[in-house]
């Protein structure tokens, strides 16, 4: 592959492109605003994100002049406070879903390269039977089937997103088994679990990172597409797809209702998409051309 | 490139069987008896009994599935609950209207993606080149379905130029010919349907389109700046060839070979994008029937959408397959 730009020969020479940097600012302070956010939220949320007011019922935005910073919805429940929690709630959804996927996905890649033959094959087919389903509709049928809850819906979530860590980290791996540090272990009477182990998996969580980051974005707006369908986390939680699902109702004559949800999901995934976008081009230059598919 | 395409189409028949094995222990895994479900709770153990041999539901798994996939093959996927019809018809009565839709956001996506992407290549990290970029990384972080809500505050609500929902205005499209609206009205010369349909067709298309625009843009604009380093580049360059002509002769049209795959390869996320955007449009297309099927339980009907949606996608990369092979001579397999 020819370089696209200039600069982008050595490693360090594009970080300190003012792009970069703006890119690595903007995206950095997002996720972490909304990580710090989500963390402490039941002490950052200014109200109970449940509590049902009667009186209060679709208050538009009072910024600074009224007690509902950004409104009330159909039930009279504050959007701020509800925005808050559902961060905690896509956030902790979406990095359980990246992290159990990352897992699934370098350990089967890893072994998939190193081993080769039948076992490579029957992950491979596996592989490609679960990729052969457009995406979201293995994660919607699943949720369909298996009906609604926490735990299916991670299920639901992993079930296509280990696949794009497998792919990338098994060629990798198939390059590393013939280098010489994997080959003197072997020699030395490792075992193939201690080779993968010790050898092959710590050289793949650079690629793992920046995989990652955008399956992270991925998750989040796959997560809002199921919640916005009413099949994801049970009515009770809030979370950015179902708050979406319930402003779109009053989109006519409430308008912050869908709005502010909408907003916290695409900042969020914009966000996370600079960082991974600076991350990919520092760490592996390579996956320029993939990442965008990520 | 003949048996690589042949070899190519055998290998898509294992992994059809494999999928329709997944989605069949999918149903097998699903909480209830379907018996039950269908008979209601106070039914006696023997009108249970009854009902289980009448739908084989008493063999062996493995024979149901080998039942499933046989009917399968055939297109047959059992009666619809919710509309009491063969499944296949009330698929195929909704697939005109999503593939217009598609269509749309295709032609949406690649009219504004590619130019944008090669004038962004053309001059890299001006504020061109950064302008575009960032409108290609909003394209990629919007969810398609609140970038469709907003849409239709905006051009619905407040500005009132066009329909929120639906095909098109009542009684102004004249007899079906295709199934696809706006065709149906141009073969009849029926302008003001021409425009009806097209008007209704905007802003979901714009919708489920922004991400592949997105997308392709970022891809155009990589691939641009590649070839652009290529030989060949120099020589055109070298021969004293205005750089206007560099550009579109010798580079674009060798630049769009990935472009081309990237647009195949999100014809897929398309598919799924569907989904939820004929929903919040309420488009009368495959994707919102499949929300219907699943809000009404309706499991006939979704496992007939799955499979068709999934046989689609899979079609879908094996002409891309082929495409890619016709396209780009120097691939021999």
């Amino acid at each position: 592959m020819g370089q696209p730009e200039a600069g982008t020969t050595r490693r360090g020479g594009q970080w300190w492109r003012p792009w970069m940097r703006t890119k690595v600012y903007i995206g950095g302070s997002i996720v972490v605003i909304f990580a710090i956010v989500g963390a402490f939220g039941p002490f950052v949320a200014p109200y109970d994100p449940n509590h049902q007011s009667l009186e209060s019922m679709l208050w538009a935005p009072q910024w600074f002049w009224g007690p509902h910073f950004l409104g009330t919805d159909n039930l009279g429940r504050d959007i701020l406070s509800r925005i808050i929690f559902g961060a905690r709630v896509s956030l902790l959804i979406a990095f359980a879903v990246v992290f159990i996927s990352g897992l699934v996905g370098v350990i089967l890649g890893a072994t998939s390269g190193y081993f080769g033959g039948n076992i490579d094959f029957t992950i491979q087919k596996f592989v490609e039977v679960v990729w052969a389903f457009p995406p979201l509709l293995l994660a919607l049928s699943i949720m369909a089937f298996l009906g609604q809850g926490l735990g299916n819906l991670i299920l639901a979530l992993v079930a296509q997103r280990w696949i794009q860590y497998c792919r990338v980290t098994r060629g990798q791996s198939l390059s590393l088994k013939a280098r010489e540090f994997v080959i003197s272990a072997k020699s030395l009477g490792a075992s193939h679990t201690q080779i993968i182990a010790r050898h092959i998996i710590p050289n793949l969580i650079q690629v793992s990172l920046v995989i990652g980051t955008f399956a992270m974005a991925s998750s989040i707006i796959s997560e809002a597409s199921l919640s916005f369908l009413g099949l994801g986390v049970p009515p009770e939680i809030p979370t950015w797809g179902t708050m979406l699902a319930d402003g779109r109702i009053y989109i006519s004559t409430a308008w912050w209702l869908a709005l502010f949800p909408g907003l916290s999901i695409f900042v969020t995934v914009l966000g996370i998409n600079l960082l991974g976008d600076a991350l990919r081009d520092v760490l592996d230059p390579r996956l320029k051309r993939a990442g965008t598919y990520i | 490139m003949g048996t690589y395409l042949l070899r190519r189409l055998i290998g898509t028949i294992p992994v059809m069987v494999l999928i329709s094995l997944l989605v069949f222990l999918l149903i097998q895994a699903a909480p209830g008896d379907p018996t039950l479900m269908l008979l209601g709770e106070d039914s006696t153990q023997e009108d249970i009994d009854r009902a289980r041999e009448r739908w084989g539901l008493d063999q062996p798994v493995y024979v149901q599935y080998v039942k499933f996939f046989m009917s399968a093959v055939k297109g047959d996927f059992g009666r619809s609950f919710k509309y009491d019809e063969p499944v296949l018809d009330v698929i195929v009565a909704r697939i005109p209207a999503t593939l217009e839709l598609a269509t749309a956001s295709v032609i949406i996506a690649v009219i504004f993606a590619i130019p944008l992407g090669v004038w962004a290549a053309a001059k890299p990290n001006s504020w061109v080149d950064n302008t575009g970029t960032t409108f290609g990384l909003f394209g990629i972080s919007m969810p398609s379905f609140w970038f469709g809500i907003m849409l239709i505050l905006l051009f619905a609500g407040i500005l009132n130029i066009l329909p929120s929902a639906g095909r098109d205005t009542y009684g102004i499209s004249g007899e079906p010919i295709t199934g696809f609206y706006i065709l149906d009205s141009a073969l009849q010369g029926n302008w003001a349907g021409v425009r009806d349909g097209a008007e209704h067709v905007f802003l979901p298309a714009l919708a489920l389109g922004s991400n592949m625009l997105g997308i392709l843009m970022r891809v155009t604009r990589s691939s641009v700046l590649e070839v652009m380093h290529e030989e060949y580049v120099t020589t055109a360059r070298a021969k004293g060839l205005v750089e206007r002509k560099v550009l579109w002769r010798h580079v674009v049209s060798n630049a769009l070979i990935p472009v081309i795959t990237v647009v195949g390869l999100e014809l897929g996320t398309l598919l799924s994008g569907s989904i939820i955007v004929e929903t919040v449009f309420s488009w009368p297309g495959s994707g919102s029937l499949l929300v219907t099927a699943l809000n009404a339980r309706d499991h006939p009907l979704v496992t007939g959408l799955v499979l068709v949606y999934t046989a689609a996608f899979v079609a879908i990369n094996f002409l891309i397959d082929v495409l890619y092979a016709i396209i780009d001579p120097r691939i021999r397999y």
